[in-house]
């Protein structure tokens, strides 16, 4: 009786909450599964949770919307293999709270940008970057050079990301502000970044101070590089 | 179901039985065809599901008969690619560069690969044509910071300037000024002196105090003509090429506060025959020694 089609049609909410039952059913049996498989997220070495200034470098690539122009997503295709580098891993961006992936390629791809140039370049390069690539059409971000970055809440910014599953320990939370101040400074001592985490690349556009553009440049410069391909076979990537 | 059928009298069709406040629906299915082709997608969607990685559950997921995968796809189509040039590349790789460079079909690969991989990955800065930009040197010009010869070019390339590779060249320009090594007045005086070795000197100058503090601080590693010196990858003075600015503002800026460029290392990303293509490529642009 209550399922007959005229009844049904007849009681909105009722056919409200069959309608979501059934989309749910779609929903549940493609989406669950995947929180079961093991193999969704390749076991790969290397991939570290962001460090502070990398994590804040990563909030204003966010805000300044680069997501829209650039990809981070080398697909498994093969002529991207050859341009980019090895194809992205889902591992790689596992910390990425949301995922910076991407749909459009207006700019090039960045999932593999880090390290490919010196920092100096990044910093001319954001500043102006015709100066760079004459045939550009990305805006300039100079101002992001002028703008102090903004950082006393850097402590809380881990915590919120560890409570999403990126797994900061105490010690980096406690150490949070010391570490982003010691990888904007040329001079400072990095021993304890790098222990914490490993390829952090030291950047400093203005002495004495910490920009946004220094933090976007941090970033920058580690994306692509956690993983050590030459002791990950393709074998062990098969899904 | 409808609760009954009856004809419309104006169109002469069925209604489907829905009536809502004396409004009836007339009962106009899908076209056969489309039907059809609905039912025929769904059959294929069964066939791509048996053949091609589908169902998931627990630990895994089902492979399908075909044992498809995009990423073995795109490296084997990678290895396919690597294959058609597989015996040249190989070549380049052992032998050594004159060997190369007497071959005019190997040089031909080794020149195609070198091109296509400084566009890739050289030319946002060093440009199009190596022509260099402040900053980033000219390639295409016999001006060498840490020489111009094949070997040179490739050690290079594949272990950086300032990099991270643990056999990268480094030297590093000390801060006079940061140091205290200079005072102001006597950076304007080298400065003055600077200028004069590649024909600009400062009008009203007298070059003469400021030899005595470059010949004290900076020929050791420029030179005491300001010819430059490879071993460092000091910069010629004595040159018509400037790294970072032939104006007096560049000469005293980099004087006051010297600015080390840094050149990643390529060994980290490129195979060495790539490697070799690409300092052959640069050799080629002009200024190879």
């Amino acid at each position: 009786m209550f399922l007959r089609q005229d009844f049904i049609e007849r009681h909105a909410i009722l056919l409200l909450v069959l309608t979501l039952a059934t989309v749910a059913v779609g929903g549940i049996v493609e989406i669950v599964p995947l929180f079961t498989i093991e193999t969704t997220v390749e076991p790969v070495k290397g991939v570290r949770p962001y460090s502070p200034l990398e994590l804040m470098g990563r909030d204003i690539y966010v805000r300044e919307g680069c997501y829209l122009c650039h990809s981070q997503q080398v697909r498994a295709l093969r002529d991207e293999v050859e341009r980019y580098g090895h194809y992205s891993l889902a591992a790689e961006s596992m910390y990425d709270h949301p995922f910076q992936w991407g749909s459009k390629r207006i700019g090039p791809d960045l999932a593999r940008v880090g390290g490919k140039y010196s920092n100096d370049w990044h910093y001319a390069h954001l500043e102006n970057p015709q100066a760079m690539v004459p045939e550009s059409l990305m805006p300039h971000y100079a101002f992001l050079q002028q703008n102090a970055l903004v950082y006393d809440d850097i402590a809380a910014h881990l915590r919120a990301n560890r409570a999403v599953g990126v797994p900061y320990t105490d010690a980096d939370i406690t150490n949070a502000r010391a570490d982003l101040e010691a990888q904007a400074d040329a001079q400072a001592d990095t021993a304890g970044l790098l222990k914490r985490y490993p390829k952090a690349v030291s950047v400093a556009g203005a002495p004495g101070r910490v920009t946004e553009m220094d933090a976007l440049v941090a970033y920058l410069q580690v994306l692509g590089t956690m993983v050590n391909f030459a002791d990950t076979s393709e074998e062990q990537l098969r899904q | 179901m409808p609760t009954k059928l009856e004809k419309d009298a104006v169109t002469g069709k069925e209604t489907t039985g829905h009536e809502w406040d004396g409004v009836r629906e007339l009962n106009n299915p899908l076209p056969k065809w489309w039907l059809y082709v609905f039912a025929a997608t769904v059959v294929w969607a069964l066939g791509f599901m048996v053949f091609y990685p589908s169902v998931p559950y627990g630990p895994g997921y089902f492979h399908g008969l075909l044992g498809y995968s995009t990423r073995h796809d795109a490296m084997a189509g990678w290895r396919r690619m690597e294959a058609t040039h597989a015996a040249a590349m190989q070549q380049i790789a052992t032998l050594p560069f004159d060997d190369i460079r007497k071959d005019p079909q190997l040089m031909a690969v080794a020149l195609t690969a070198g091109r296509a991989t400084f566009a890739n990955n050289c030319q946002p800065c060093h440009g199009p044509n190596g022509e260099g930009r402040r900053g980033y040197p000219a390639l295409g010009d016999d001006v060498w910071l840490w020489g111009g010869k094949l070997t040179d070019i490739l050690q290079t390339v594949t272990h950086g300037i300032r990099s991270t590779d643990p056999d990268t060249r480094n030297s590093q320009m000390p801060d006079f000024a940061g140091t205290g090594t200079l005072k102001p007045v006597e950076i304007q005086q080298v400065a003055n002196y600077v200028m004069t070795l590649y024909g600009a000197p400062v009008a009203g100058a007298d070059p003469a105090s400021g030899r005595a503090i470059f010949m004290q601080n900076c020929a050791v590693c420029h030179g005491e003509e300001g010819q430059g010196n490879h071993e460092v990858g000091a910069p010629p003075l004595a040159s018509h090429t400037h790294l970072y600015g032939a104006d007096r503002a560049a000469v005293v800026a980099q004087i006051t506060h010297a600015h080390n460029g840094m050149m990643p290392n390529w060994g980290a990303r490129l195979d060495p025959a790539t490697l070799k293509s690409v300092a052959l490529y640069v050799h080629s642009l002009g200024g190879g020694e």
